[in-house]
């Protein structure tokens, strides 16, 4: 039964009023952001902020670019998260599939532990981190992100694929060995696929906690610029005197976007990804 | 987690399971390796640089470390500027938590009562504010109601109000970008899970003439309790380590450090005065804060008989 029905018309035409207006208010600073990007210098830095533009131009897209290493910016930010969602997804599974389909000592603690450590403030470990990255010799290289990160989203992603592993019936395990499959293979080939859209829900996570990344760059990759990632490019455009909007805006923009698309393609993944981890 | 609100459900069978060996430790392998290395050992560096010596002078090799018992979190429960930091970081956090918690919970309700095209509508707003990195939210929060040439200080009228010039306008602006960006999360997760009680159980309550206050207390809000359980204890952890939108919003921290939260504390601490063991010892005092909250957590899915 369509629940929707049963509420009254004048309120579902209020709430979906509502919904509408939410809606816009939600996405404005997205659509403010993209406008502003699109719009002549003068017109961003005017006082008389309009909500559309005549003539759009590419103007300060060309200057992020032109940028020094901005295109070497936006790279290593790929690189860094594209390392740390394939190494987490990998790692995350095993470990899911251990603490989940195996009864063995410590099991209960494990757990316990990665629930712990899902709460440890990564920021407060920068200072540590920081000498660990020095002694390792990782400063100033793209090793000082993808090391933390790939620690800090393995909690989060091996107690959310839990749920997913637990849901594949044992009976299908059980079949699978009489059929004389391997562990390995159940693992690879029978597993691995059922869990897959698991696997994509935890990946938005790691993706986006890594992308967003701004203490670790700005605190590891000091000396090196060349190995930095996007955030700080974007602080270029900051100035003492004023602010440059428009660049600010197109550098936002090319930042967002990746992450924009990337959630738009796992958007149902993710939905019932969430409602499966929370709900199993 | 189980939905034991629904009466008692039928126990089921424990599965079997095979103990495998040393199989699950080889799987277990990876994970522990980075997380002990990663992880557990800088924790236990964090605790020990707390209770050195340790500045630019030892960091540097010119000077040899000393051991200074508690002497630096002495210093730190002495400077009253502490104090007021841990203050604001606990009351923005508690406002970020009950706004962002306000705002999902009664979007979640919303969508269920609307038609798909605003449903799609408000859904991928969401996202897109929920995708957004955390950087470029803050730039573009900060546009939004820069003074000269952001729209929001124009619809309003507020001429030139500087927002983030005020101790308190500034934490209300990181605040709606705070809430903006971490609403969808709880949206999402709890619309899913009022999507997920069985349209039974909802007409059986109708049937029986439930009023419709009555059916959400009595049917929807218990049902919902672990998902409202997770997407707090998601939150509060979450909006107490905001750093990104403090640091690029009120640039490192406010005017004259009026905006300071713990971590950004920390970090000035250690990365701006070389104050190594000093920030040290504040990230000592935000993990047993966190520790805090992970313990009722824990506390709280035993009772809802989740199994570990």
């Amino acid at each position: 039964m369509n629940r929707t029905l049963r509420v009254r018309r004048p309120w579902r035409l209020a709430a979906e009023a509502t919904a509408l207006t939410v809606a816009a208010v939600v996405a404005f600073p997205l659509y403010w952001m993209v406008l502003s990007a699109l719009k002549p210098a003068g017109e961003v830095q005017s006082t008389d902020a309009r909500p559309w533009t005549l003539s759009p131009s590419l103007d300060s897209f060309r200057r992020v670019f032109e940028q020094q290493d901005f295109g070497r910016y936006f790279l290593n930010s790929l690189l860094v998260a594209g390392a740390v969602v394939l190494a987490s997804a990998l790692i995350a599974f095993l470990a899911a599939t251990a603490v989940t389909r195996f009864r063995f000592r410590f099991r209960t603690t494990l757990l316990v532990m990665f629930l712990v450590a899902q709460m440890v403030p990564i920021e407060a470990l920068t200072i540590p981190l920081f000498f660990l990255m020095r002694d390792l010799g990782q400063l100033n290289t793209l090793g000082s992100l993808i090391l933390p990160h790939l620690a800090f989203s393995l909690p989060f992603a091996i107690w959310m694929l839990r749920g997913f592993v637990r849901a594949v019936p044992e009976a299908l395990e059980e079949a699978a060995y009489l059929d004389g499959a391997s562990r390995s293979r159940f693992l690879w080939q029978i597993l691995f696929p059922l869990v897959f859209p698991g696997l994509v829900a935890t990946s938005v996570f790691s993706f986006i906690s890594t992308w967003n990344d701004f203490l670790f760059a700005k605190s590891f990759i000091i000396s090196d610029t060349s190995q930095s990632t996007l955030p700080m490019a974007l602080l270029v455009f900051f100035k003492p005197d004023e602010n440059d909007w428009g660049g600010i805006m197109a550098a936002s923009t090319v930042m967002t976007v990746p992450v924009l698309v990337f959630f738009v393609l796992v958007q149902r993944r993710l939905v019932s990804g969430l409602g499966g981890a929370v709900k199993d | 987690m189980t939905r034991d609100a629904t009466g008692p459900a039928p126990a089921p069978a424990p599965p079997r399971r095979s103990h495998g060996g040393r199989t699950p430790w080889l799987y277990l392998a990876p994970a522990l390796a980075v997380l002990g290395a990663l992880l557990v050992y800088p924790v236990y560096q964090l605790g020990l640089i707390s209770f050195l010596e340790y500045t630019q002078a030892q960091v540097s090799g010119g000077e040899p470390t000393s051991f200074q018992g508690l002497g630096n979190y002495r210093a730190l429960f002495r400077d009253p500027q502490f104090w007021q930091v841990l203050l604001a970081t606990v009351l923005f956090a508690a406002a970020c938590v009950i706004a962002t918690l306000a705002v999902g919970c009664a979007l979640a309700v919303l969508l269920t009562r609307v038609r798909a095209v605003p449903r799609l509508a408000l859904m991928l707003a969401a996202l897109g504010a929920w995708a957004t990195p955390a950087v470029t939210g803050s730039t573009v929060w900060v546009f939004l109601f820069d003074p000269d040439s952001g729209p929001v200080n124009k619809l309003f009228g507020l001429g030139d109000f500087s927002w983030t010039y005020g101790r308190y306008s500034a934490f209300a602006l990181v605040l709606f970008e705070v809430v903006w960006c971490s609403f969808p999360f709880v949206m999402v997760t709890v619309y899913a899970g009022v999507r997920a009680i069985p349209s039974e159980v909802l007409e059986a309550a109708a049937l029986d003439g439930a009023s419709t206050w009555r059916t959400w207390r009595s049917v929807t809000a218990p049902m919902l309790r672990p998902i409202l359980v997770v997407v707090t204890i998601q939150s509060i952890i979450w909006d107490f380590k905001v750093f990104t939108q403090i640091y690029v919003m009120t640039n490192g921290g406010g005017i004259a450090g009026q905006n300071l939260v713990l971590n950004v504390y920390a970090y000035q601490k250690a990365f701006a005065s070389s104050e190594y063991s000093l920030g040290s010892a504040i990230g000592v005092v935000m993990l047993l804060i966190l520790l805090a909250v992970t313990l009722v957590y824990l506390r709280l899915l035993r009772r809802q008989g989740e199994e570990l």
